[in-house]
């Protein structure tokens, strides 16, 4: 058995608790939300924090939330809840498909949103479709309430725009304006299931009453993208007739911009193609769930 | 009167026959309810807790070690070192493979993850925390790492510490008649070669390895509690490791969680718990974790073979030859038959009438763990079955000829058999083409070969849809090792024991030298006592495990149970049977030769109302009854089994596989799995192994392996890197039989252990193949290799990738 070392535990009754606790403790008190990811580094003594103050039982951080414009998603959403949310999987079906493929059901029930994309790390597919969808993150703080994008989110692995003396309250992704077409899709090549990325891509799309695309967002997962998303490629895109040729001209340039690097999931050439490939098949599906095609 | 609740009495819930045939496995009902009794689950009174330093580098001189911050742990009770060891002279251990092995690390640690110290403290986790206190000096020299290097002349020296050794050259061992296969190729019409990798890979059981060594006090024995699949030759290693002589041990190996070949092997973990028993008078447990076990425990394979096969035009194979290295790790810690270095390799002519084969293994030392005979590998017969089975589809692609014709051509036919092929084995029974045909019509081949062309034609038009791949193995195995005058384990001959005594009631109780890890041996051998007895398998108590209770014998590993331990406990029975027929004669007042048994009685021949139950004759022979002279009373029989030689199951497989040429990965959508083991004991128990190595060859087809980097950095030492097969990779298995029964064996059956590990990654990997019309890729079939594979590209797999 895997054993971590010695730390102290407490609850967080609330967000102000919570970070009354992270000031009151420094940067060697973390917060643990489902764990998955934060107990196998304690185990493998990755990471030894003194103090873990769990958020599980914080009542604001829960629930998901559908207006005209926006979802939102607690930070203490289970994978599992949004799977579940059916709402969730009509206007945003790339998170389903996305959640389909992370991990297993054991780690879903446990693992949430908000750990999955603070965790930040390279291979978090939350992390692609959230950068794909354009959502922004609701962070509190000593100093209150602050909003970031998504794109803007991740400072690097394992690295994001939450302070050791803050806590991410929800993302939230923007909607469409009724009456436009749109559509999005995640898709992921691995070893086996339940295995981390080889590569990933998510997309959506959304398309001007003419055809041309009004505004599109691509992700990538675990294949080296700036900030998870392929902006070479949206920019290729945005305002054009999404055509086959459209469509192949940005997969080739979501490889092209893409750094990935060579690890026992494949080498760096393969990974460039995945980026290209993948890229291709999500644009392809999100239009035709746009009805676009 | 009665204390057995009815409705919690298993042999109420439904009927079980009074022998062979499907039932529930008899040991599952606290399996599933979790009251399964593991190593780990022991608890003793004053009980310490062990742990070890391990080195992070993989090949290093060690400068010093400073045990004194750990010492000064408030919760630590000892460190030891080699240095501690080697005063007792226990520093090295002799291996199974005529080599020695390192128990903790004095001179230089010659693999990551190596054993350096052992921390014992009051518990676990002060254990672990005080690791780190230990102060190492390591002076880093470079590894060797990729073993087709380790016999450069500037290759660095593993085993230095051995005087005068100046390369890293083990052994080198032949099988077969070179001349007479040299003029074979000499004379082939077709000739076709290959370079094939059977990767490193790990049997990666569930429980990991752990022990609890106490010193009783009072009987001042040595008392082991250990996940171990070979009790007895445990016992006798510890005595000649340690001096403490066999009476005063005792090993008890209790429900073990998994062994494939991993819990066969002596690892210095357990040796330190029992010294560190022995420094503080305590009992202590050690439990590895999951990295420890996939670094430093038994691997398995990392054979590179150099294949040619010689053939007429039309694909008649003439000759097969083999070169292999063989990377053995920095010991030679090959647990196998002591004559035989490569294993059981040389069966590598598999199910095909070669005439001339010839093979030459070539051992070397690396930089990584020690061990190599593992996995459900029955001896290495994997890496040749799979190297038969490869070099055939490599044939059959080379001159363009149906893979399953291919092998129609050439396997043995029924009448050949016993046949004895061109390097000395002697198949015992089989009938090879009928199990084919049966496999190629539950696949309905034909129209698989017809879906193929039409998807590859739809690809080639479109780009678009998948790649459909059809792969076959029809493999024979070896099992039930063996004969003693030619099979021996660390001196120790390959025949197991078998104690069987019947109570005054007519129930029993099976003492055996085999040790189940999970192949259901609680069930099986009831059900071979229940068959030859007429009684319930509930009426048969298996005892296994504890040196104490059950008689000598080398355990479970190599599918050798049934074949060796299955004789031997139907011949004790056979011997009760012939006891209780002269306690029936002595209660009936008749001459023996006038008995016949009958369903669990013996009577009278032509009156069989008169007779007694063996109930009746056990009460009897436990009773006041008169005996003659020459008859002991009470019921009992032993049999210590020797088998005359080995058995040979064998199977054909078919593997249907999709590929996403755009992405390489692969499905496999359909597993059909022609199996022959002989009489079948418990038909549900013979699934069930069947189920577990088709995973297993899924497994290692497409994902499993242990590779290293050039640091000699192990790549795989969590399950998060280390990737077994879930549910979702296994399709619903198609599963067939043929019976051909061993014709030695007393209840004619063979081992059934190891037989899919054996034949399923084979075909796996030829349809992978076939789909992509690559002649060949290493394992595993990852995404990654096989997009490579498609570009004319494979990668090494052994080594990281780049
Ligand atoms: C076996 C396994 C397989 C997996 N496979 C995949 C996969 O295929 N794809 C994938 O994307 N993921 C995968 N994961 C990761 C899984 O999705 C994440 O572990 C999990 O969702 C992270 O969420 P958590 O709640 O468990 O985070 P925790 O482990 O509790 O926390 C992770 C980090 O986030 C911080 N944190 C948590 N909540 C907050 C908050 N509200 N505000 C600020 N910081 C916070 C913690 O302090 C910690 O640093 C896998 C995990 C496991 C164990």
């Amino acid at each position: 058995m895997q054993l971590p070392a010695h730390f102290e535990y407490q609850r967080a009754r609330s967000v102000e608790h919570a970070l009354a606790l992270l000031s009151r403790h420094g940067p060697e008190a973390r917060l643990i939300a489902g764990g998955h990811s934060l107990i196998p580094m304690m185990k493998l003594r990755l990471a030894q924090p003194e103090l873990l103050i769990d958020i599980n039982e914080v009542p604001e951080l829960g629930g998901i939330e559908i207006t005209e414009d926006e979802i939102r998603i607690g930070a203490l959403v289970r994978h599992t809840q949004l799977l579940d949310c059916a709402e969730v999987g009509r206007s945003a079906p790339m998170l389903h498909d996305a959640e389909r493929v992370i991990a297993d059901p054991l780690v879903r029930n446990r693992g949430t949103v908000g750990g999955s994309v603070c965790q930040a790390d390279p291979s978090e597919d939350l992390s692609g479709a959230f950068s794909a969808l354009r959502a922004v993150a609701d962070i509190a703080g000593p100093a209150g309430e602050r909003t970031v994008p998504m794109r803007g989110f991740f400072h690097g692995p394992y690295q994001t725009a939450v302070g050791p003396d803050e806590l991410l309250l929800r993302l939230r992704v923007p909607l469409p304006a009724p009456g436009l077409r749109t559509g999005s899709a995640y898709r992921k090549v691995s070893r086996r299931a339940g295995d981390w990325a080889v590569g990933a891509a998510g997309a959506a799309v959304t398309l001007a009453p003419d055809g041309t695309v009004a505004e599109v967002g691509i992700g990538l997962t675990a294949l080296g993208a700036r900030e998870f998303v392929a902006t070479e490629a949206e920019d290729l895109l945005r305002g054009q007739r999404p055509t086959p040729e459209a469509i192949d001209a940005a997969g080739r340039a979501a490889a092209q911009h893409c750094e990935p690097v060579a690890d026992q999931r494949g080498p760096v050439e393969y990974k460039r193609h995945l980026a290209g490939e993948l890229t291709r098949r999500v644009l392809r599906d999100a239009l035709a769930r746009a009805g676009g095609r | 009167m009665t204390l057995v609740d009815p409705r919690r009495d298993p042999a109420a819930a439904a009927p079980v026959p009074n022998g062979f045939g499907p039932m529930l496995r008899k040991e599952d009902g606290r399996f599933v309810r979790g009251r399964g009794r593991f190593v780990d689950d022991i608890d003793l009174p004053g009980m310490l807790h062990g742990a070890v330093l391990r080195s992070p580098y993989a090949h290093a001189r060690i400068v010093s070690i400073d045990t004194g911050g750990a010492l000064a742990h408030p919760k630590v009770r000892a460190v030891i070192t080699g240095a501690d060891l080697e005063r007792r002279g226990m520093a090295w251990l002799p291996t199974l493979s005529h080599d020695v092995a390192a128990v903790l690390a004095t001179d230089k640690v010659r693999y990551q993850g190596q054993e350096i110290a052992f921390v014992v403290a009051e518990d676990r986790y002060s254990a672990r925390d005080a690791l780190a206190l230990i102060d190492v000096e390591y002076e880093p020299l470079a590894p060797v790492v990729d073993a087709r290097r380790a016999l450069d002349p500037d290759a660095p020296l593993v085993r230095d510490e051995v005087p005068g050794r100046a390369d890293n050259h083990v052994f080198d061992w032949e099988a077969g008649d070179a001349a007479a296969t040299d003029a074979a190729f000499a004379a082939a019409e077709h000739v076709s070669t290959c370079d094939l990798l059977y990767p490193r890979v790990h049997p990666a059981p569930l429980e990991t390895c752990g022990i609890v060594a106490a010193l009783d006090p009072v009987t001042d024995r040595l008392v082991v509690h250990c996940t171990t699949q070979a009790p007895h030759a445990h016992r006798t290693l510890y005595a000649t490791l340690t001096g403490i002589p066999e009476h005063r041990i005792r090993i008890v190996a209790p429900d073990i969680g998994g062994g494939f070949g991993n819990k066969v092997a002596l690892y210095p973990g357990y040796l330190c718990a029992v010294y560190a028993a022995t420094i503080t008078g305590a009992p202590v447990k050690w439990t590895e974790d999951r990295s420890e076990n996939l670094m430093s425990t038994s691997f398995a394979r990392d054979y590179h073979m150099h294949g040619e096969i010689a053939a007429t035009k039309d694909g008649r194979i003439t000759g097969l030859r083999v070169r292999v290295l063989a990377d053995h790790g920095a010991f030679n810690g090959t647990s196998q038959p002591s004559k035989f270095p490569a294993g059981f390799f040389h069966i590598f002519t598999g199910s095909y009438a070669i005439q001339a084969a010839h093979c030459r293994v070539t051992g070397v030392y690396t930089n990584k763990a020690p061990g190599g005979v593992a996995y459900a590998c029955s001896f290495r017969i994997t890496e040749a079955s799979y190297l038969v089975e490869r070099m055939v589809d490599v044939l059959a692609f080379d001159l363009g000829l149906d893979p399953a014709q291919v092998r129609r051509k050439n396997l043995l036919r029924p009448e050949q058999f016993p046949y004895r092929c061109a390097t000395g084995w002697v198949y015992d029974s089989g009938d090879y083409p009928r199990a084919l045909e049966q496999a190629l019509e539950m696949a309905e081949y034909a129209e698989l070969r017809a879906e193929q062309a039409q998807r590859r034609a739809e690809y080639e038009r479109t780009g678009e849809g998948a790649l459909l791949g059809i792969g076959l193995s029809t493999f024979t195995e070896a099992v039930g090792a063996g004969p003693k005058k030619q099979m021996d384990i660390g001196g120790l001959g390959m025949a197991d024991a078998a104690e069987l005594s019947v109570h005054p009631d007519g129930t029993a109780e099976l003492r055996l030298s085999c040790m189940s890890q999970g192949q259901g041996h609680e069930t099986t051998f009831a059900q071979i006592i229940a068959h030859e007895l007429g009684i319930s398998p509930y009426a048969v108590n298996v005892v296994q495990g504890d040196t104490d209770r059950t008689p000598f014998g080398l355990g479970t590993y190599g599918s050798r149970s049934t074949p060796v331990s299955g004789a031997a406990a139907a011949t004790a029975a056979r011997r009760v049977r012939e006891r209780a027929k002269l306690v029936a004669a002595a209660m009936l007042e008749i001459s023996p030769a006038d008995l016949e048994w009958e369903a669990g009685r013996w009577q009278v021949r032509g009156d069989p109302a008169a007779g007694a139950s063996l109930a009746e004759i056990a009460r009897a022979a436990h009773g006041s009854l008169e005996l003659p002279d020459d008859l002991e009373g009470q019921l009992s029989g032993r049999c210590v089994y020797n088998p005359p030689n080995l058995t040979f199951p064998f199977g054909a497989y078919v593997c249907v596989v999709e590929v996403d040429p755009g992405t390489g990965q692969v499905r496999v959508r359909r597993f059909v799995a022609v199996d022959d083991c002989g009489v079948r004991i418990n038909p549900t128990v013979v699934e069930g192994q069947i189920h577990g190595g088709l995973a297993d060859g899924i497994g290692m087809a497409l994902m499993e392996v242990l590779a290293f980097d050039t640091d000699g950095n192990h790549l795989g030492a969590s399950f998060m890197d280390y990737l077994l097969p879930t549910a979702l990779e296994c399709p619903s298995w198609e599963l067939g039989q043929t019976v051909t029964p061993s014709p030695h064996h007393p209840l004619g059956a063979k081992g059934i252990g190891e037989s899919a590990t054996v034949g399923a990654p084979a075909a796996v990997v030829n349809a992978v193949l076939d789909a992509i019309g690559v002649r060949h890729a290493d394992m595993p079939l990852t995404p990654a290799q096989v997009w490579s594979a498609m570009r004319g590209r494979p990668l090494r797999t052994d080594l990281a990738v780049r």
